[in-house]
Order: structure tokens, then C-alpha cells, then sequence
């Protein structure tokens, strides 16, 4: 068995994140991942468009920009994973008939997916109704079989299988996950139970990060 | 709801009008009474695939096709091949560049104009399973190193939509790859220009086959197997497997939706193994049926 499942944690680099940075976005957050940074904004509960609203809930549209270029279909793709993630969580049925926009700027990629855990702060921040908070683990497996997690853009490169998972809050379970390479279903097990292992890491660091912002205001 | 309305009704014309009417009020509410004996409005047990059909070679002008049809949900494959210089970073590989269109023709939601993100998301789904199954093998469609390559254009185009779009386009990118004949190239050592002979085709190497097979999960409870356009939109989360013949899984698609539990994953595993080997029986039979 794969000794990066037991007892020892899995390594992720360092993290940091700034909320409310944005003044016209309702929620706004910036996170950092070792050298992976994204910008998130979210506006809403605002006017839906007639031919996009939804009778008894509120329509999620996600944009993302790279960092050069225009948006093309790799973008499109992520969208529809971040979309549904935080369709998931959210409690959108509080909002019928309103639009919610998250957009999500990408400002330097060195691997991982932390678009995921902007996305949750900028929601957060937004003071948007949600079920549960969600955070986005990246895990390759490398040449050697080694299961590793929050790789860096150049281990991604040379890495035999790349999986990202997204975890929820409450339960740890497994809302998104996409895969690219071929893995044994063992192989998928073990990289599910080391992410909901770093996913505890993460969010005790969003908790940290939310009640340092509002002890001042507390007091 | 449904007891009720079929006590009151005495003609079976009647109990027809009457179910229509209730699956137009409450949809969910429609499914849900089925899912609770077990199965689907259609009369499909939850893990029976609708009826696929194939046809490989359709179109004459291309130089692979196949049109696969799985229940409703038809998809049309063309590959076009053309000549290129290799990437510069890979002197020794060639280009498959896949594409998968939604025209408005194959569903009402779908407008003129640009691609639908769902189209989109299928597009780089499909070429992210071409480079981790390693289908084609890159190095195969270099001609010369460094000076003439092959890009092989796979467009899949949906002619009409009921769910299921994912598996649909895997198979008919499968079958007409399988179909596929690429003529002889060489390169004339004089002038240095590549020499087309069309009359000698030789098909192309299908390294690997992959399958998918798509789940559609109900409130966490019951997953059901290849969902129609309607089980799609009423579900909560839906997912993409893709297994190859070794029975190792090229991609995990669920984009979001309510979790899934390892048991339930693991039975999803074995249905989709099994389904491989559906389809690559029918796969073979119909290529076997051509040749003849």
C-alpha cells in the first residue's frame, strides 16, 4: 500500500488569501497556492436575463479568463466543473428568478486548482447562502506510482495521471472530480482518501482566515 | 398522485392523457414514481443501455465515418485528414484535433450562433481522452520526421440530442477511426514535395479502445445508467467513465452534482467494464460485416 496514505500527511505548499479586495463586486477574494494565484468576483443576487431565469432558483453563470488570450474551450470546460460544483453548495433556491456571476481571473498558473477555493471565499465573501464550503485538491501520480498532492505546474508536466477533485465541508465526500490518464480503480481510491486528508488542512485555513477578518470588527 | 389518477380513469386512452399531463406538472415527481419499482419511464431496467446501432462508412468524401446511434441520441463522425509540418516541439508526432458541434437542429434549447458551453465542454473532454488512452498513437502519424506530418480533423456533429452525448461521441469517434484509411505519402527526394497516391490506402493503427458509459444519480440513492435528455435535467449529478480493454480507467468525468460513495463507484466500474465489451463486440461485427 502507498505509504502517502497512511499516517503521513499529505504535503501542500503554502497558502494565503485576501478577501473583499474588489470594491464594485458584491464578494471578491484572491487566492494563492505555492506560486498559483486567481483573482475571484461574484456579483448577485442581481437581475436575470427572461431567457436565462429559472423559476424557483437562482442561474449560476461562471466566467474564466486566462492569463493570456482569450477564453477558449479548455476554459469552457473548467466552467462547467466550477459551475456545477457551486450549484451544489449553494442554497439557490433562496434567490428564484436572480442571477449570480462568479468570474474568476487567473493571474499565474504553477499547477493545482486553486480556481476552486477562490471561487468558495469569493462566495464566502459575497455572504452567499451555502450548504457546505468546498475546496479543490489537484493529485498527480508520477512515474514511480507515487500519489502526490498540489503538484507544481512541472510535475504536472512529467506526471503519468492527473486527478482534481473537489471536497465539501460537512461530509468529505467527493462533489467533482475530473481525471485525465489512466488509473487503476485502486489507484483513484487512494488519491480520494488523501485529498479528503488535505482537504482538512484547507479548510481549517478558511476558517482562520474568515475569523482573523472579523475579530476586528467583532471586538 | 398516480394511484389516484389511474382509480378514477376506466379507459386506457384516458390513463395515457392522464400520465402525460402529470409528467408535463411535476416531472421529478413523474420519474420518481418509477424509480421507486425499479425502473425507468421507458420500461428500462436502471442499468440497461438504450439500443445502439451503428453504422461505419457513410460518408464516401471522408476519409473515416461512422454514425452511431444510442436510443435517440445520434452523432455523426467524419475524419478529414490533411498534410502539416510536426509541432515543433514533437518532431516526430502528428495532430488529431477533435471537435464536437451541437447544431441547433439537434435540440430546442440549442441557438444559432456560438457553440453551446455543453458542445464545448465535450470538445475538450474528447481530446483530453485522445491524448491519455492514447488511441492513436501520435508517432504514428508522422510521415517524415521533422518535415510532413498527418492532422487527422475528427468532427462529431449531433444530429439529435435525448442525453447521453458523451458516450454517443466515443463510440462513433472509435468506429470511424477504425474505418479509416489514410493514402500512401512519400516524399519526392528531387523537389522535396510530399506525392499523394490515392490508390494505395492502409488504415490506420487503432492503439487502444476506449468506452464510456454515463451515470446519472438521483438524490444520492439510485444511479442509473445512461440517462435520456429529461433524467438528465432532473438529476443531481451525472458522471462519465471511460474504461479501456486493459480495464483501467482513461477519465472520471462528474463535473459537479451531489456526491457519489465508493460502493456506488465501484458497481459503476463494473457496469462500464462490461459495457466495453458490448461495445467492442458490436464494433467488431460490423467492421467484420464490411469487409465481407
Amino acid at each position: 500500500m502507498d505509504l502517502s496514505v497512511h499516517g503521513v500527511s499529505p504535503a501542500t505548499r503554502e497558502f494565503g488569501c485576501e478577501q473583499n479586495l474588489l470594491s464594485r463586486p458584491d464578494g471578491s477574494a484572491s487566492f494563492i497556492q505555492g506560486n498559483t494565484s486567481v483573482l475571484a468576483g461574484v456579483y448577485g443576487p442581481a437581475e436575470v436575463k427572461v431567457s436565462k431565469e429559472i423559476y424557483d432558483r437562482a442561474t449560476l453563470e461562471v466566467v474564466m479568463q486566462p492569463k493570456i488570450g482569450l477564453p477558449g474551450v479548455r476554459e469552457r470546460a473548467r466552467e462547467q466543473c466550477v459551475r456545477e460544483t457551486c450549484e451544489a453548495a449553494l442554497l439557490s433556491t433562496l434567490h428564484p428568478r436572480s442571477s449570480l456571476t462568479l468570474i474568476l481571473q487567473e493571474v499565474h498558473d504553477d499547477g493545482s486548482a486553486c480556481c476552486l477555493n477562490a471561487a468558495c471565499m469569493a462566495l464566502m465573501d459575497a455572504g452567499l447562502p451555502m450548504s457546505c464550503l468546498f475546496c479543490g485538491i489537484t493529485c498527480v501520480i508520477n512515474t514511480d506510482g507515487q500519489i502526490i498532492t498540489d503538484p507544481t505546474l512541472q510535475q504536472e508536466k512529467e506526471s503519468r495521471a492527473l486527478m482534481t477533485f473537489a471536497i465539501d465541508s460537512t461530509e468529505k465526500r467527493v462533489l467533482m472530480s475530473s481525471t485525465k490518464g489512466s488509473i487503476s480503480i485502486q489507484e483513484l481510491q487512494e488519491a480520494i482518501a488523501l485529498s479528503q486528508k488535505a482537504s482538512h488542512r484547507i479548510f481549517e485555513f478558511y476558517r482562520g482566515s474568515v475569523s482573523r477578518r472579523y475579530s476586528k470588527t467583532l471586538k | 398522485m398516480v394511484k389516484r389518477y389511474a382509480a378514477t380513469c376506466t379507459h386506457v386512452g384516458n390513463q395515457n392523457i392522464m400520465a402525460e399531463g402529470f409528467k408535463t406538472a411535476d416531472p421529478l415527481e413523474y420519474h420518481k414514481s418509477f424509480l421507486k419499482e425499479n425502473c425507468r419511464p421507458d420500461g428500462r431496467e436502471l442499468d440497461e443501455f438504450r439500443t445502439t446501432t451503428l453504422n461505419i462508412g457513410p460518408i464516401s468524401t471522408a476519409e473515416g465515418s461512422a454514425l452511431v446511434k444510442i436510443g435517440n441520441t445520434t452523432v455523426m463522425c467524419g475524419i478529414k485528414a490533411e498534410l502539416a509540418v510536426p509541432p515543433s516541439d514533437a518532431l516526430d508526432k502528428g495532430y488529431i484535433v477533435p471537435n464536437v458541434d451541437m447544431p441547433p437542429l439537434c435540440a430546442s434549447k440549442v441557438r444559432s450562433g456560438p457553440p453551446e458551453e455543453q458542445a464545448q465542454a465535450a470538445s475538450q473532454f474528447i481530446a483530453d481522452i485522445i491524448e491519455t488512452s492514447e488511441i492513436i498513437r501520435k508517432e504514428d502519424l508522422c510521415i517524415e520526421k521533422e518535415k510532413l506530418c498527418w492532422v487527422l480533423y475528427c468532427d462529431m456533429m449531433c444530429l439529435d440530442y435525448d442525453g447521453n452525448l458523451l458516450d454517443t461521441c466515443i463510440v462513433a469517434l472509435l468506429a470511424a477511426l477504425k474505418n479509416t484509411q489514410l493514402p500512401k505519402v512519400t516524399i519526392n527526394k528531387e523537389t522535396d514535395l510530399p506525392e499523394v497516391d490515392l490508390l494505395k490506402k492502409c488504415p490506420i493503427n487503432v492503439n487502444r479502445h476506449p468506452v464510456g458509459s454515463s451515470f446519472a444519480v438521483f438524490d444520492n440513492t439510485i444511479t442509473i445508467v445512461d440517462p435520456t435528455a429529461d433524467e438528465e435535467s432532473l438529476a443531481t449529478a451525472v458522471m462519465t467513465l471511460v474504461v479501456d480493454e486493459e480495464g483501467r480507467l482513461c477519465s472520471l468525468h462528474k463535473p459537479g452534482g451531489t456526491a457519489l460513495s465508493g460502493e456506488k463507484l465501484q458497481d459503476c466500474m463494473g457496469r462500464a467494464v462490461t459495457r466495453h465489451r458490448e461495445i467492442s463486440k458490436l464494433v467488431d461485427k460490423i467492421l467484420d460485416s464490411i469487409k465481407k
